[in-house]
């Protein structure tokens, strides 16, 4: 008996009109970017005006959907099909941008000049670790709050440590609280010698230290920093308060996106629990690149018998040489040579110019013979059988590992709705393929490849 | 070690401690993401920050392993250089750590890169270096020049005083021939384009660029004119070339090859999974000749089925060891191939050691 998870139910969640942000949350390389944009798609062409906030696509995916510039605001994506009345609009989020727009819009211009020159500041709004995280908050706080579109679709980065973006409003906030920065702030504000009086000797002792650790440009550029950013700090952790607010608000639906690997798995498990923690209105899982077979019957040990018998007969048959009857030893039932002209094969299309230019490791197996008689075409009928079956079993051995893998995740989180996405052969990179991936994500057979 | 996201690159870069530890060599595996990810891959308790001995290869090798914490190696850095046991701890108190590591960036890359620089640096009472390699399971390719080129990211910020000096002696080692950026990959789009977006930011920083890792590749099951034929092939197509592998199959034992039987009724969906293989395979030999043509040296790693446990770690140390995962020299890539590539990976552990020889401490000044 197999374990079996709740199905997670994507149309009706896209539908309902009280859905007003998706969160898409998981480890790097499990298709977070993808599923949140078949995601918007799929909801738009259902009907919901929708944005799709993603953090950083591939290339060919950002451009499938008409983003070539990195200019932080949303674009309306081309090519939807909009009958339902839906629309869907994208952006990549940019992070400097982002911060900049926050300094200029919460400070006056003086002060925000002051600002945007800082080094301290062109450093932190670059790199640092964390920035990425606030400004997704940030960005969505934005878009929620321009109340363009009924559904935000959210891709979030792909964290350090995974949910960094739920810790950014505490840090910031006990970042703030910091008798730090209020030790850095207070000769910069009040001024010159005249601070010093304020700070008790362990204090100036202090900023001597630090002063000697960091350089003192460095202490004066982070000094006059803060006290730049003082005044929006307030602001800032005002709005980012009220965007962890807003993600546990029954509006707002999260999916952790996961493969069913081991680690994969691992760092969802830790994402539900986390979440859980936090309060977060979990949806479900979406379980990527799962691979099935519609041959599922017939299992990996009798496919790998059934190759090796097939490869047994051509093997003797070769060795035979011209003894006729060459089929006869096959497998238990074999008939043999019962039909001599059912192998009248046509000669085997002409390979595609990539395969042609591959290297030459395994072109032993199949002969290309110059003439081809009944027997050499049926002995690569039996070969290509073989190797058809072994590819079978390959794929049930892929099949019975993901089970297991996701059985272990099940038992631990048995409440938890999943829906699975079978596996493409290639990357997405058009509104074809995320339609497709949509159509899995809802629950539809995937087109017969 | 670098890579996209889900390439492996701590399971790679853990197999590289152990192929280079091998023949008696002592080597550090160090992370720096908080992540925990070495310990788990050694099915070992979470690492303290403190060098501890993990895994022993052939010959007396031994990998220790450190988890590097920001925090603590600005507090081990300031008693290095400033004696500040106490006045540290009090720093810490007031938030000023947590401060300097976590809001400023770069000085926290500084510390990180630091600390695995002294690890290279470092000599025994003899004078020699307590490891002969060093392996950073480093931050993810979308971010590596930006951690490793701390010198330009410190430089608007601290112009002078002990942090620069600390981020060129840093740079120092990081541009010298014993080091070698590896990128971790997989034959996919996105992991290849990040891969080749990731070298060509590497090279523009003058840092020096390794080897490319194909990690978890998977094996091609079909010959060439197998993989010519279901890729051309159609759903449904070719009655004829289906009834001959039907009878095949019904041949092999897997039952009646008449229209309905259960051999029959296997051809569609086995054709199907074929044609998905070889989609798979053409795009993989895509992704193949764009990582060839970045003229670095390539090596490739088996997928493991199961998961890697350490088993299998020591497979791929092995798969290493016989592709030999060297350090290019100074002028152009190694060559692909040669008799002695693992007395070469052992060559370029003994220099790697070495590195930075003439350093200074920094903060002196």
């Amino acid at each position: 008996m197999s374990l079996e998870s709740p199905l997670l139910e994507i149309d009706p969640l896209l539908d309902d009109p009280k859905t007003r942000i998706i969160v898409c949350c998981g480890s790097g390389g499990v298709g977070k970017t993808t599923t949140a944009a078949a995601l918007g798609l799929r909801a738009a062409e259902r009907g919901r005006t929708a944005v799709v906030l993603t953090i950083d696509p591939a290339r060919r995916l950002a451009q499938s959907m008409g983003l070539t510039e990195l200019d932080n605001t949303p674009r309306e994506v081309a090519g939807i099909d909009r009958s339902a009345g839906g629309s869907l609009h994208a952006m990549m989020l940019d992070m400097k941008r982002t911060f900049d727009e926050v300094v200029v819009q919460h400070s006056d211009p003086a002060r925000a000049r002051a600002i945007l020159e800082n080094p301290f500041y062109q450093s932190l709004s670059a790199g640092f670790a964390g920035t990425q995280e606030y400004m997704a908050m940030e960005k969505l706080g934005q878009l929620q709050a321009r109340g363009s579109w009924d559904l935000i679709v959210v891709d979030t980065p792909p964290s350090r440590s995974a949910l960094d973006f739920l810790d950014a409003p505490k840090r910031l906030g006990s970042f703030l609280d910091g008798r730090f920065i209020k030790l850095l702030t207070a000769p910069a504000k009040v001024g010159g010698r005249a601070g010093v009086k304020f700070l008790n000797l362990g204090m100036s002792m202090m900023t001597g230290t630090l002063s000697k650790v960091m350089g003192a440009g460095l202490l004066r550029d982070v000094q006059t920093f803060v006290a730049a950013m003082d005044t929006m700090f307030g602001g800032f952790r005002t709005r980012a308060d009220a965007t962890y607010r807003l993600l546990q608000a029954p509006g707002t639906a999260f999916l952790v996106v996961a493969a069913p690997e081991r680690d994969a798995l691992r760092e969802a498990a830790y994402f539900v629990e986390r979440l859980a923690a936090e309060d977060m209105p979990l949806a479900g899982m979406v379980l990527n690149r799962v691979h099935g077979s519609e041959a599922d019957r017939l299992t990996a040990e009798r496919a790998v018998a059934a190759a090796e018998a097939l490869e047994d007969a051509v093997a003797e048959a070769e060795a035979g040489g011209e003894d006729a009857g060459s089929g006869g030893s096959g497998g238990a039932d074999g008939p043999g040579a019962e039909n001599p002209d059912g192998a009248g094969i046509v000669d085997l299309p002409p390979g595609k110019a990539e395969l042609e230019a591959s290297d030459a490791e395994r072109t032993g197996r199949a002969g290309h013979g110059g003439a081809d008689t009944p027997a050499d075409a049926q002995e690569r009928t039996e070969l290509l059988a073989a190797a058809l079956l072994r590819l079978h079993a390959e794929r049930m051995q892929v099949v019975a590992r993901e089970r297991r893998t996701r059985e272990r995740f099940v038992s631990v989180h048995p409440e938890v709705p999943m829906v699975d996405v079978t596996a493409l052969p290639g990357d997405v990179h058009d509104l074809a393929g995320l339609r497709e991936i949509g159509l899995r994500l809802g629950g539809g057979q995937p087109a017969a490849a | 070690m670098t890579g996209k996201g889900g390439t492996g690159k701590t399971t790679v870069a853990a197999a590289l401690a152990l192929a280079l530890a091998a023949e008696g060599r002592r080597v550090l595996l160090c992370e720096v993401e908080e992540r925990q990810g070495i310990a788990q891959l050694f099915e070992t308790e979470a690492l303290p920050y403190e060098e501890r001995r993990i895994a022993s290869a052939s010959g007396g090798g031994e990998v220790h392993a450190l988890a590097i914490d920001a925090e603590l190696a600005m507090l081990d850095y300031l008693d290095m250089f400033y004696k500040l046991g106490r006045a540290g701890r009090a720093l810490k108190k007031l938030g000023a750590i947590d401060f300097a590591t976590t809001v400023a960036p770069g000085l926290r890359d500084v510390l990180l890169t630091g600390k695995v620089c002294e690890a290279v640096r470092r000599k025994d009472g003899a004078g020699w270096p307590v490891y002969d390699a060093v392996v950073l399971d480093a931050p993810p390719t979308g971010r590596i020049t930006r951690f490793l080129n701390v010198n330009d990211e410190v430089a608007g910020l601290a112009k002078v005083g002990p942090i620069h000096h600390q981020a060129q002696a840093v740079m120092r080692v990081l541009k010298s021939p014993q080091t070698a950026i590896h990128l971790v990959t997989l034959l996919e789009e996105m992991p290849v384009q990040e891969t080749m977006d990731g070298v060509a930011e590497l090279r523009a920083a003058g840092l020096p660029v390794g080897a490319v890792i194909v990690n978890m590749v998977r094996p091609v099951l079909l010959g060439d004119a197998e993989l010519a034929e279901v890729a051309a092939a159609q759903v449904g197509g070719n009655g004829k070339r289906r009834a001959a592998v039907a009878k095949a199959l019904s041949q092999a034992g897997l039952g009646g090859a008449r229209r309905g039987g259960v051999a029959e009724r296997l051809v569609e969906p086995l054709f199907a999974q074929a044609h998905e293989h070889a989609q798979r395979v053409v795009l993989e030999r895509e992704q193949r000749a764009e990582i060839a043509g970045l003229g670095l040296p390539v090596r490739e790693l088996e997928l493991l089925g199961d998961g890697v446990d350490l088993g299998g770690l020591y497979r791929l140390a092995d798969s290493l060891r016989r592709q030999a995962v060297a350090v290019p020299p100074p002028h152009g890539p190694v060559p692909e191939d040669g008799p002695d590539l693992a007395e070469a990976a052992a060559a370029d552990a003994r220099e790697a050691a070495q590195a930075g020889t003439d350093e200074q401490p920094p903060g002196d000044g």
